[in-house]
């Protein structure tokens, strides 16, 4: 029952990508916008909570649960300051000043804190495991699932079900038509920035309990969300779920053939997928 | 004409380093139908978007009740009661027809006569395919659609956009037909239109635009038929 194994740890670690996934998603899907600091801002967040949880002698999911609100706060204003008066018909500004952004983030955590690597201790939950079938899985990795199923259930229910999800919908679609019909996006476009760090805090808190992080993870942090984004498409926040899982899946299948072989096989799992489906598991519809 | 209380005053627009439109000035009356005729890029469009905002201009050149509104951005000008069907109809392709209705809804003025039921007791069909994507509807459907999303606002002006364009005569006649009702609602109505003949028939006033500029305007009735395509067609008398 080796192969049951491996596809649950490959399921598991998904849901960590689909967590690194879903904030890029949100931003990309939204406002065409490729956030290239995401990946420092999971990294970010994982020091906020790390910092958090030393000084105040909590746990991490208070620690999380208080660097949240700072995070969301900081989108926010990088939205209202910075992104918003970048948009337009041109993508390479937006891309630029992201990519400036987490180089800037990643060498002011290397020379404010050391450039070692960390990991915020999950305390007792560490060795927990649960049995689910015929395998036995680790406990830590089982909530990072658990946490990516919630995040894209909350994104999507708020997407198809609220009148905000309406309007974020519409300015997707078609933002001078939406400016038309009322909609101010700036504002609302500002609250989804906010939101997508909200997303790589709770992305943070699974990382760095999960495994050891350092300024410059965040790297790989953004080529796995975008990856995962690419397989799952942009219509739908199960894409990012789904794209996660893929990858996850590829890498530990990989890791059980051959240890080297682990991050080159969720490379090319991305490949072949894009190859059978250019635009994702989940297209998004076109007008 | 009593006095106007929309009025665009030495309106020039451009895209870019292209002027669209030189010293336009129109004016829409409480309770009138306006009919702005014009070839193919006359600059009608263009000059319904420089009054709802999606081409911004300096303050001074589209009035509101006095007010100057010309630089506001479109958000702030559908909240002040001027709402557009745009050429080409531009539904949110993601969005269910009721909520590309219930979008149109949201922002407006809040008193009127207008709501989901009033506009499906004008759109029929529009109620029985409610939970269809908007791309599923036919053209005169999504023509309908793009009406019914500009009234949920209950606007004081509606801005429409060649909305005859790409249908069947009979359908044209349909669409032409719901007019009255919109303006006993208490909207006053500005028409771009490529059509003369319709356009004469339903204004109350009509602008002839020719490359950017204000060739002719006057009632209808007083207007010759000859005169009317000289301006259009741009020949000079
Ligand atoms: N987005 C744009 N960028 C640059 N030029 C534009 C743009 N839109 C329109 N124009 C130009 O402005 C002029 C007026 O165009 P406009 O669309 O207002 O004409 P129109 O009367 O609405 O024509 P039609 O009947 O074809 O819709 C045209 O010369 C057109 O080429
Ligand atoms: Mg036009």
């Amino acid at each position: 029952m080796i192969w049951v194994e491996t596809v649950m740890q490959g399921v598991t670690l998904g849901g960590l990508y689909a967590l690194f996934a879903a904030g890029l998603y949100l931003v990309l899907g939204v406002m065409r916008l490729a956030n290239l600091a995401h990946g420092a801002f999971i990294v970010l967040a994982a020091y906020v909570i790390l910092l958090l949880a030393s000084l105040l002698e909590i746990g991490p999911l208070l620690a999380a649960l208080i660097a949240a609100p700072a995070l969301f706060a900081a989108g926010w204003l990088l939205q209202r300051l910075l992104l918003n008066r970048l948009l337009g018909e041109d993508i390479l500004p937006p891309l630029l000043v992201t990519l400036g952004l987490s180089i800037v983030i990643q060498t002011g955590l290397e020379k404010g804190l050391s450039a070692q690597s960390r990991r915020i201790s999950p305390g007792p939950l560490e060795t927990a495991t649960v049995e689910v079938g015929p395998a036995v899985v680790s406990l830590l990795p089982l909530l990072s699932l658990g946490s990516a199923v919630l995040v894209v259930l909350v994104l999507q229910w708020v997407a198809l079900r609220t009148a905000t999800g309406r309007a974020l919908r519409a300015i997707s679609d078609d933002p001078a038509t939406a400016s038309m019909v009322g909609i101010s996006p700036p504002r609302l476009l500002a609250g989804v920035t906010g939101v997508s760090l909200v997303v790589a805090t709770i992305a943070a808190l699974h990382a760095g309990t999960l495994a050891e992080f350092q300024p410059a993870s965040g790297t790989a942090y953004l080529i796995i969300a975008f990856e995962a984004v690419l397989i799952g498409g942009l219509g739908s926040p199960w894409g990012a779920l789904a794209g996660g899982i893929v990858l996850g899946v590829a890498q530990t299948a990989g890791a059980a053939l051959d240890p080297e072989w682990e991050v080159l096989a969720g490379h090319v799992a991305f490949l072949a997928v894009l190859l059978v489906r250019p635009r994702g598991l989940f297209p998004r519809a076109s007008g | 004409m009593t006095k106007p209380f929309l009025e665009t005053l030495e309106l020039d627009a451009d895209y870019g380093d292209c002027r669209a439109l030189f010293g336009v000035e129109v004016g829409l009356a409480e309770g009138e139908t306006v009919a702005v005729i014009g070839a193919n890029g006359a600059g009608k469009s263009t000059l319904l978007r420089s009054i709802a905002g999606l081409v911004r201009n300096a303050p001074e050149m589209v009035r509101l009740d006095g007010r100057p509104i010309g630089a506001l951005s479109a958000e702030q000008v559908t909240r002040l009661g001027i709402s557009t069907v745009p050429q080409g109809r531009r539904l949110f392709p993601s969005l269910s027809v009721e909520e590309n209705l219930l979008i149109g809804g949201r922002h407006g003025r809040s008193k009127g006569q207008w709501s989901l039921g009033t506009v499906y007791g004008l759109f029929p069909m529009l109620r029985e395919r409610r939970k269809a994507p908007a791309t599923a509807l036919t053209i005169g459907q999504q023509q309908m659609a793009a009406i019914g999303r500009a009234l949920m606002s209950n606007p004081r002006i509606l801005l429409c956009d060649e909305i005859g364009l790409g249908l069947p005569p009979e359908l044209i006649r349909d669409i032409y037909a719901i007019l009255p009702r919109i303006r006993e609602a208490g909207a006053s109505v500005v028409l771009a239109e490529q059509d003369i003949g319709r356009a004469l028939r339903v204004a109350d006033r009509v602008y002839c635009l020719t490359a950017g500029r204000v060739t002719l305007l006057g009632r209808p009735e007083h207007m010759r038929r000859h005169d009317i395509h000289d301006a259009y067609f741009g020949v000079r008398a």
